[in-house]
């Protein structure tokens, strides 16, 4: 077997590395065979700086007809499996044809990239950011090696955030009023609000807030549409009465969020939702959605 | 729902089950410092509280075992080196916890260490943490959750003299708290009444009854808040407490509460307070026991005055007994249908209240009982027996507190209550009345109080109507009227002239008992009246002709006029001994005629009324013991009676009683006074008859039963001989003596088949009695001298 597996390793490892690889802010990145590993954070408008090291196994000579790499930023739609759509890519040429005898280094330098999108991995489409090393061969496949990396983008707080208050209800059933002190959280925000029991004529059993991630892929017919509940909250246990209000106080920390993306490349969009859900003893259930908008706000830390 | 308790076992195991369960991986996390791991199990744990499925006595349970596990918890929480984070993190980070319950019971644990910490205002985490609890509106379960709150938060309360006292946290914010805690923990007990598995109500009430110190915890912690003092306590307490009470419109809870406000709190406090609290009375659900709630609070206040005559002034100054009238007056007023019994009840209990607090305050006490008597006049007839209890209550109060009669017969509204008893328990307050006087030993001296006396206790005295005769107890109704005798001694004044209207008066009511009481009273009433006649003798010296309507003489005529009732009973027997009773004091007033009269009477009786034979013997006794002592009666009167005493003696029908009679009447001609009368014929007379029918009855007995009859007749009369003859009777002789004693020896040995150990022993005695005499020497040794034996 090893043999056989020697005969069709490639004639040369590649590495790739940041500049400031120690010192630059790393995150969780899950990858497709579902392990989790840690990967370079940037922001748009980063330079991205360091070097790609190409070490021939054995001693072997690599014949190439050029090293180049290049920064993709790539949308991969998961129905559409195997068309990436790229809407950033940059190249750079490390080598020039010729032959690899030994370790050699490239230095690489892609400065101010402009990386508008965010890397997400959804239930339907995924946008990443990938550094591409490709040394290039006559009549054997090229020689190809990937790192990913992770981008996202800060927002400042919004100047105007209204909160979100409205009077909800069933005729002579039921009537709440639920109130939301912001309508625009950023990821590590906290939800606070209450929800005020105007009539209540049908025995409860519990209400639960919910977060609700609605991812929609494609355009026109071919749209798909995928609802996650990131968060399940229990607000209230029991059944109140008329004139009680329940607090609401939901820390957004816990819960794996993005920002709100609206229309990536004409391919995506992921909105957020706040869903209040009240149960009665029946387990029907009575709820009210509503949007909010999540940004990324610097962390000062 | 058949073998509800055994399922409600199984889900109260498997909740213990799950508690241990995860209570194990919770400490092997603690033990390793895992905060993640720590929050997960801890949280799955409190997740069994959850349930709905137990009774709140088996959630309980459940939720000790989870309260223990949550001090370990806390523990750990303390101490930041073993999880390294800060105290505000971790208030945060138990916030994450996605259901509800255990996030709260998991906030409350880490707040009263953020508290303990000082790293925020005590006031905030407290408001924090009682707004939050809003989330569980589930009956049971907030109120076990908010019990949880307030449990960990007691020695946490920014109270005065607290470590948590600062310039942000005042009282006023533990106050806040602990109320706004109460107010939502009210409510939900209030809501399990209406929610919750549709079960029966009285399990329900059962369910919720067991829940109610979960509730009253709060106003007990209140209480306890050394800052609430007697202005707070008026201005923010009582009134937010009162307004809970008043709106929560549950009549459960309002009983419960109202007691637990009067019993909590100090006594000074419900003083100051009277108005505000009194007020909220008439508020509650109409069928909230608030007589129960007004009593306790008497009986609280009773005590307090009881406790130190210090606060009295205090009672006096703020009005407590007309607030307290009033507050009462309003309750029966608004509550129509409520029982007379609530209504005595509560007026019992002001009653007392007003004893205890204004004992000089006589018009308090005949205030309540006068609207006792508005409220029971409305009742047609009171039948309900603890509402008789009740009132028997009422009346015994004022006697045992003032451990005098006199002053309860002051009372205008006393008798007037008593009219609302039915006829067993007026008798049976009758009785308390009596034996108060008996007791204390009361003397009731004036005419007046007499009169309203007999009129408190004319269920003794006379039948009622509608009584029904046939259930009275035999032995009761003796009992009854032995008292009601006893009582005629107790009515007593120096003043003969009062006296005799006393008299006149209890003549008057006892003369309408009817023949079954009579026996009992008439006698009590003549030795009264023979008191007041002796009172007239010692005082006779000073007020000669003063009182001229003031004579024995009309004591004697009314005398007569209250034996000859008992001519209607009839009872003989009494009436004799009455009329010799009455002779006897009419010979004590040197009144010869009156004298003669009674003998007259009795001797009438005897004739004509006593046929029994022993009742005669009894009789003819006593009529010769009585007519013996007289010194009133001039020769011919005297012999007239002696006359008809010996006659009657001599017609008795047993030989042996004649025989008796005879030796007796002796005693009639030898009177042992310096001027008595001393016939000593007549005495050997009366003794040789006497010896005649002994001998007479020996002979019969020897005739009817083949032996000898009864020699100890003549011991007696060789007795009789002995006395007359130390007495110096010339009649009786020594030898007359001796050929007695002859006699008797005859008779001993020839009735030696039948030894009467008796009579020897009697005959064994006189004869050392002789021999005594003998050998004494001296005059009477002289005279026995010649006594041969």
């Amino acid at each position: 077997m090893n043999y056989l597996v020697g005969a069709f390793k490639p004639p040369c490892n590649i590495f790739i590395s940041f500049a400031d690889g120690r010192s630059r802010k790393q995150v969780p990145l899950k990858k497709e065979n579902g392990k989790t590993v840690m990967v370079a954070l940037f922001q748009s408008q980063e330079s991205i700086v360091g070097e790609v090291v190409i070490e021939p196994v054995h001693r072997k000579k690599v014949e190439h007809n050029g090293v180049k790499i290049e920064l993709l930023g790539q949308i991969e739609l998961y129905f559409d499996r195997g068309n990436f759509y790229d809407f950033t890519s940059l190249v750079r040429e490390l080598d020039i044809p010729g032959e690899l005898y030994e370790r050699k280094t490239y230095p690489f330098e892609f400065s101010t990239v402009e990386m508008p999108y965010e890397s997400y991995n959804g239930v339907n489409v995924r946008l990443r950011y990938i550094l591409k090393v490709t040394i290039s061969r006559n009549y054997v496949g090229n020689i190809v090696e990937y790192q990913e990396f992770v981008v996202r983008n800060y927002t400042p707080p919004p100047s105007i955030n209204n909160i979100i208050k409205m009077e909800v209800g069933i005729e002579d059933c039921l009537h709440i009023e639920f109130e939301y002190s912001k309508s625009k959280y950023h990821l590590k925000d906290v939800i606070i609000g209450k929800i005020y029991f105007l009539l209540v004529r049908i025995k409860l059993k519990n209400m639960d807030l919910e977060i609700r991630r609605r991812e929609s892929t494609g355009s026109g017919p071919n749209t798909y549409v995928e609802t996650e509940t990131l968060a399940k909250f229990e607000l209230m246990d029991g059944a109140p009465v008329r004139g009680e209000s329940i607090p609401i106080r939901l820390f957004l920390s816990p819960y794996e969020l993005t920002p709100t993306y609206q229309n990536i490349n004409n391919k995506f969009s992921v909105k957020y939702y706040l869903n209040l859900v009240l149960v009665d003893e029946e387990d029907r259930r009575y709820f009210k959605q509503q949007e909010i908008t999540m940004y990324r706000l610097l962390e000062t830390s | 729902m058949l073998n509800g308790t055994e399922d409600e076992e199984k889900w109260l195991a498997e909740g213990i089950a799950g508690i241990q369960h995860n209570a194990f991986y919770m400490h092997r996390a603690l033990d390793s410092n895992n905060l993640r791991e720590a929050l997960k199990y801890s949280a799955q744990m409190l997740s069994e509280l959850r349930t709905s499925k137990l009774s709140p006595h088996k959630y309980y349970e459940l939720y000790m075992r989870a309260f223990d596990e949550l001090k370990r918890l806390e523990l750990f929480f303390k101490d930041d080196s073993k999880h390294g984070v800060s105290v505000v993190d971790l208030y945060e980070l138990v916030q994450h916890a996605g259901n509800i319950l255990p996030r709260l019971y998991l906030l409350c644990t880490v707040g009263s260490i953020y508290i303990k910490s000082k790293e925020a205002p005590a006031k905030e985490v407290l408001k924090d943490l009682v707004e939050m609890c809003r989330g569980v509106q589930h009956p049971i379960r907030g109120l076990f959750l908010r019990s949880y709150l307030a449990q960990i938060s007691r020695d946490k309360l920014p109270d005065i003299g607290s470590e948590y006292e600062g310039d942000a946290d005042t009282v006023m914010d533990a106050v806040d708290f602990v109320l706004q805690n109460f107010t939502e923990m009210n409510k939900l007990w209030v809501r399990m009444q209406h929610q919750g598995p549709g079960g029966v109500r009285e399990k329900r009430e059962k369910e919720r009854s067991e829940l109610q110190d979960l509730v009253g915890k709060n106003l007990h912690v209140l209480s306890q808040i050394e800052g609430v003092d007697l202005e707070m306590y008026k201005e923010t307490v009582l009134p937010r407490v009162l307004e809970q009470v008043v709106n929560c419109k549950d009549d459960l809870a309002q009983y419960y509460l109202m007691d637990c406000i009067i019993q909590v709190f100090p006594d000074e406090y419900h003083l100051q307070t009277l108005e505000t609290l009194l007020g909220a009375c008439p508020q509650l659900q109409p069928t909230v026991d608030v007589k129960t709630v007004l009593s306790r609070l008497m009986d609280r206040l009773s005590n307090y005055a009881a406790s130190s005559t210090d606060v009295l002034p205090e009672f006096l100054q703020v009005e407590a007994f007309s607030k307290l009238s009033n507050a009462i007056g309003k309750v029966i007023e608004a509550q129509l249908d409520m029982p007379a019994v609530g209504a005595i009840t509560l007026y019992v209990s002001l009653l007392t209240f007003t004893l205890r607090v204004h004992p000089d305050r006589l018009d308090h006490v005949d205030q309540v009982l006068g609207a006792c008597v508005k409220k029971l006049s409305n009742i047609p007839k009171l039948e309900d027996s603890r509402a008789m209890k009740q009132v028997v209550a009422l009346l015994s109060a004022p006697l045992e507190k003032y451990n005098d009669i006199v002053t309860a017969l002051t009372l205008s509204n006393y008798p007037r209550v008593m009219d609302h008893l039915d006829i067993g328990t007026n008798k049976l307050m009758a009785m308390v009345i009596i034996q108060s006087i008996m007791k204390n030993n009361s003397c009731i001296s004036t005419a007046d109080k007499v009169e309203v006396l007999f009129e408190l206790i004319k269920g003794l005295i006379k039948d009622i109507d509608g009584a029904d005769v046939d259930e009275l107890d035999e032995e009761d109704f003796k009992e009854e009227q032995n008292s009601v005798a006893r009582l005629i001694h107790m009515l007593y004044n120096d003043e003969p002239e009062e006296m005799l209207k006393i008299i006149c008066i209890v003549r008057k009511h006892t003369m309408v008992g009817g023949p079954k009481r009579l026996p009992f009273t008439v006698s009590s009433l003549v030795f009264s009246a023979l008191r007041l006649l002796r009172q007239l003798q010692g005082q006779e010296g000073d007020i000669v002709g003063e009182e001229a309507s003031m004579t024995p003489n009309k004591i004697f005529q009314l005398l007569t006029q209250i034996i000859e009732s008992l001519s209607a009973v009839p009872s003989p027997e009494l009436a004799l001994r009455l009329y010799l009773q009455c002779a006897e004091a009419a010979n004590g007033c040197d009144i010869e005629h009156v004298a003669y009269e009674f003998f007259t009477q009795a001797f009438l009786l005897y004739e004509e009324e006593i046929a029994d034979s022993k009742a005669q013997v009894t009789a003819i006794h006593l009529i010769i013991g009585t007519l013996q002592r007289m010194n009133v009666f001039g020769v011919e009167n005297r012999d007239t009676l002696t006359h008809k005493a010996t006659g009657y003696s001599a017609r008795l029908l047993k030989k042996a009683d004649q025989c008796r009679a005879v030796y007796a009447c002796s005693h009639l001609f030898w009177v042992d006074d310096q001027d008595g009368i001393k016939d000593g014929e007549r005495v050997l007379l009366c003794l040789k008859r006497a010896l005649r029918i002994a001998n007479a009855a020996q002979q019969m007995a020897n005739v009817a039963r083949g032996s000898g009859g009864p020699v100890s007749l003549f011991v007696e009369i060789l007795n009789k001989y002995i006395y007359f003859f130390e007495k110096g009777n010339k009649q009786i002789t020594s030898s007359a003596i001796q050929g007695l004693i002859e006699l008797i020896n005859t008779e001993m040995q020839s009735d030696s088949t039948n030894p009467d150990s008796v009579a020897d022993a009697f005959l064994a005695s006189t004869l050392r009695y002789i021999q005594f005499q003998k050998q004494k020497g001296g005059v009477m040794g002289e005279k026995f001298e010649s006594i041969k034996l």
